[in-house]
């Protein structure tokens, strides 16, 4: 039985229900939440309903699953654009979102990465702003995130047990003199909350089939449904919001599963789509009073759109590791992501463990490549290990999500245009994570070093920034748009700088956070 | 010359060739798995020739030296599939008379450094790319390739936990609390 067999529904035109747009962990987050205060929400997820029993252990298969693979563009001086110029991010469509596809680490935002601006100071081409909100503002809110996530060493969550690249992480890290431990990963290393604990299967990106992995698909969106205020709509793809004469949002146009239009109407509009879609859906919605597109007076939709600073290295060695046995993020080192500008680059980088199936590595390895040196690593394929870089990259204003007209989705909708350049800063901080990652592992012993660029983007970030002033960005510190009170940004796309750390637990944050504004603000009647 | 040139038009007709050898490596991981060391794949758009050309051009693209010409008949039959009704088909025709035309005839002919020195200035062009962008895919997403290579694949769908997930034993155990708890 399907968890929306028994749900609660709700009228198209009950003008009284929350919509929210998306169901991974900003919109899956939010709608719990606010059906827990007995808000009635309608969620509208554009993606299927597939349970922990759909997914597969093949990762193409998997891909062709769950990925969102509907039309996007590219542009820019980003090696993705020439590689894959019609996959810009790896990003989930179904439902529960990229929760189901994530590797599960949640690490808090670090206090002065909240204060970018003050704390780097101006940086020549970018578009750096402290957020609106503090470390302290959110703390309160990480503690509920890691608690409801189960995230390991906190709450008395023992530490996963590390896998063979983890080993070989570790090892490498005391070398350096970094500090290494197998993380603050939400995978249940025990039994809890009615979920398994981890198998180690090693297929965490394909959606964790035992539930070990929190996925808002399994956790958040069945107990919103189970308070009866809740109606989860699959295969619901949002094409457009309408709004009255007032300015204020009425309504959400979608198309459902049999690609028939509907309109749903609304009190309030939350929009969680991912950092692509959101802006899309925002620019998409432009009416003769908002003619850039909603909330887009300061024309910052879909600006600043962030992506991390990523990198991997892989190394070989003369005995086997068997990388993608366990965990895929089985060891985390923080030792780089403090800001020292002596490095050479403002902000820091995580380095996290990581590991591909051989189908994967042959495509991401060193896209486009052939010859030997790039089958030379592949025949050391049981004898590798690997590690992911994800650190600050820079807002820049130019680096931006628009709409491409010529260009039009199954609907008939102009498809997003995803432009990025690297900020020198960028490459300083990519170049850094090489070394230190090549570096650590020749201390343990490796025969062959492999630098992978960026894969397609699972950390997309900013392009509906939070900003204290309306005119820097898209939102306030809750997510509610300068321009429109009723209209809120609820996902990734928030972020006014992209920080270090792996967005998730944020997120996540965020969404409780916002869920108890916007129900205060319900009762006070401003919404 | 050593073959009859052929006209594309006659490559175009025909289709419905084979391929077909015998396993190299006999006490390889493939030769221990495979039931017979005999193998042999039907074609149905492209002739056993052209079947011959693109897996040596594959071998040529992703050498590698120990892996079985069976795994390389992957990318031909995917190669096959895509080529049936498509322009697929004559994009890798051409090149391949293009190839043969740059060969005195016969690319197959050549040793390995000629076919390398004659394949090389294709690189980058739709033929080369239609066979390196197929190949990256279906060269490595097929069980003797996972086998060959020592991945695992849907065998992980039960989970490691008691198979080997921290099996290294090449490095010191790195200690409690960092390196985390078994669950039992």
């Amino acid at each position: 039985m399907a968890m929306t067999d028994n749900q609660k529904t709700f009228a198209h035109d009950d003008s009284s229900v929350v919509v929210v747009v998306g169901s991974g962990a900003g919109g899956g987050t939010l709608a719990n939440e606010l059906a827990q205060q007995g808000i009635d929400v309608v969620v509208l997820e554009a993606g299927a309903l597939y349970t922990t029993a759909d997914f597969l252990a093949d990762e193409w298969a998997s891909f062709a699953q769950l990925a969102w693979l509907d039309k996007r563009t590219t542009s820019g001086s980003f090696r993705l654009a020439t590689d894959f110029p019609n996959l810009p991010a790896w990003i989930v469509k179904s439902v529960g979102g990229t929760t189901v596809h994530w590797a599960g680490a949640s690490l808090r935002i670090q206090p002065h990465e909240f204060t970018a601006l003050s704390t780097y100071g101006k940086v020549e081409g970018a578009n750096l702003l402290d957020w609106p909100l503090t470390y302290d503002d959110i703390a309160p809110y990480y503690k509920r995130a890691e608690q409801r996530m189960g995230v390991t060493r906190t709450n008395d969550n023992k530490g996963l047990p590390g896998n063979n690249n983890f080993k070989v992480m570790y090892n490498g890290a005391k070398n350096l003199g970094y500090s290494c431990d197998t993380g603050h990963m939400a995978i249940n290393s025990e039994i809890r909350d009615g979920r398994s604990l981890c198998l180690q299967r090693g297929f965490c990106f394909q959606g964790c089939k035992t539930g070990a992995k929190w996925s808002t698909l399994y956790t958040e969106l069945p107990r919103g449904i189970a308070t009866g205020h809740l109606e989860l709509r699959p295969q619901s793809h949002v094409a457009r919001i309408e709004h009255d004469d007032s300015g204020k949002v009425t309504a959400v146009i979608y198309f459902d599963a049999e690609g028939n239009e509907q309109r749903q109407q609304a009190r309030l509009v939350a929009v969680a789509g991912n950092s692509l879609e959101t802006p899309r859906l925002l620019l998409n919605s432009a009416s003769s009073m908002f003619p850039k597109g909603l909330a887009n007076g300061s024309d910052q939709v879909g600006r600043n759109y962030m992506r991390h600073t990523t990198g991997s290295v892989y190394a070989t060695f003369d005995q086997p590791v068997h990388m993608y046995r366990g965990t895929t993020m089985a060891g985390i080192i923080s030792d780089e992501a403090h800001h020292d500008p002596a490095r050479g680059f403002v902000g820091g980088y995580e380095m996290e463990t990581i590991a591909l199936g051989l189908p994967f590595i042959a495509a991401f390895l060193d896209p486009g490549a052939w010859g030997p040196r790039f089958t030379g690593a592949l025949d050391q394929y049981e004898n590798m290990a690997g590690m992911w870089l994800v650190g600050e990259d820079l807002p820049q204003a130019s680096n931006r999500v628009t709409l491409n007209s010529d260009v039009t989705d199954q609907y008939g909708l102009p498809v997003a245009n995803v432009h990025y350049d690297d900020h020198p800063n960028d490459l300083a901080m990519r170049q850094h994570g090489y070394r230190q990652g090549a570096e650590l592992y020749r201390s343990v012993g490796a025969k062959d070093i492999y630098e992978s660029p960026p894969y397609p983007s699972t950390h997309n970030l900013g392009t509906c920034r939070m900003s204290k002033r309306p005119e820097d960005g898209v939102c306030n510190a809750y997510g509610q748009t300068h321009e429109i009170p009723n209209l809120f940004i609820s996902d990734g796309s928030q972020f006014t700088t992209s920080t270090a750390e792996n967005p998730t637990l944020t997120i996540v944050s965020l969404a409780i956070r916002q869920a108890e504004h916007i129900a205060q603000l319900m009762q006070q009647k401003e919404v | 010359m050593s073959i009859p040139y052929l006209s594309r038009r006659v490559f175009l007709k025909a289709g419905g060739g084979f391929l077909a050898g015998t396993l190299v490596f006999v006490n390889g991981p493939i030769a221990l798995l495979a039931p017979s060391h005999s193998w042999a794949m039907p074609l149905d758009s492209l002739s056993s020739r052209q079947g011959e050309v693109l897996l040596a051009v594959t071998r040529q693209i992703f050498p590698h030296p120990k892996l079985e010409d069976a795994v390389y008949a992957h990318v031909v039959k995917s190669l096959d599939r895509k080529a049936a009704g498509g322009t697929l088909g004559k994009v890798l025709a051409d090149g391949i008379v293009k190839l043969d035309a740059a060969s005195g005839g016969d690319w197959l002919s050549l040793d390995d450094n000629k076919k390398l020195e004659v394949l090389t200035p294709m690189a980058g062009s739709l033929f080369f790319e239609s066979i390196r962008s197929d190949a990256v895919v279906s060269l490595y997403d097929n069980s003797l390739a996972f086998t060959h290579f020592g991945y695992q694949g849907a065998e992980g769908d039960e989970g490691y936990l008691n198979k080997g997930f921290n099996d290294l034993t090449w490095l010191p155990n790195p200690p409690q609390p960092d390196a985390g708890y078994l669950p039992f």
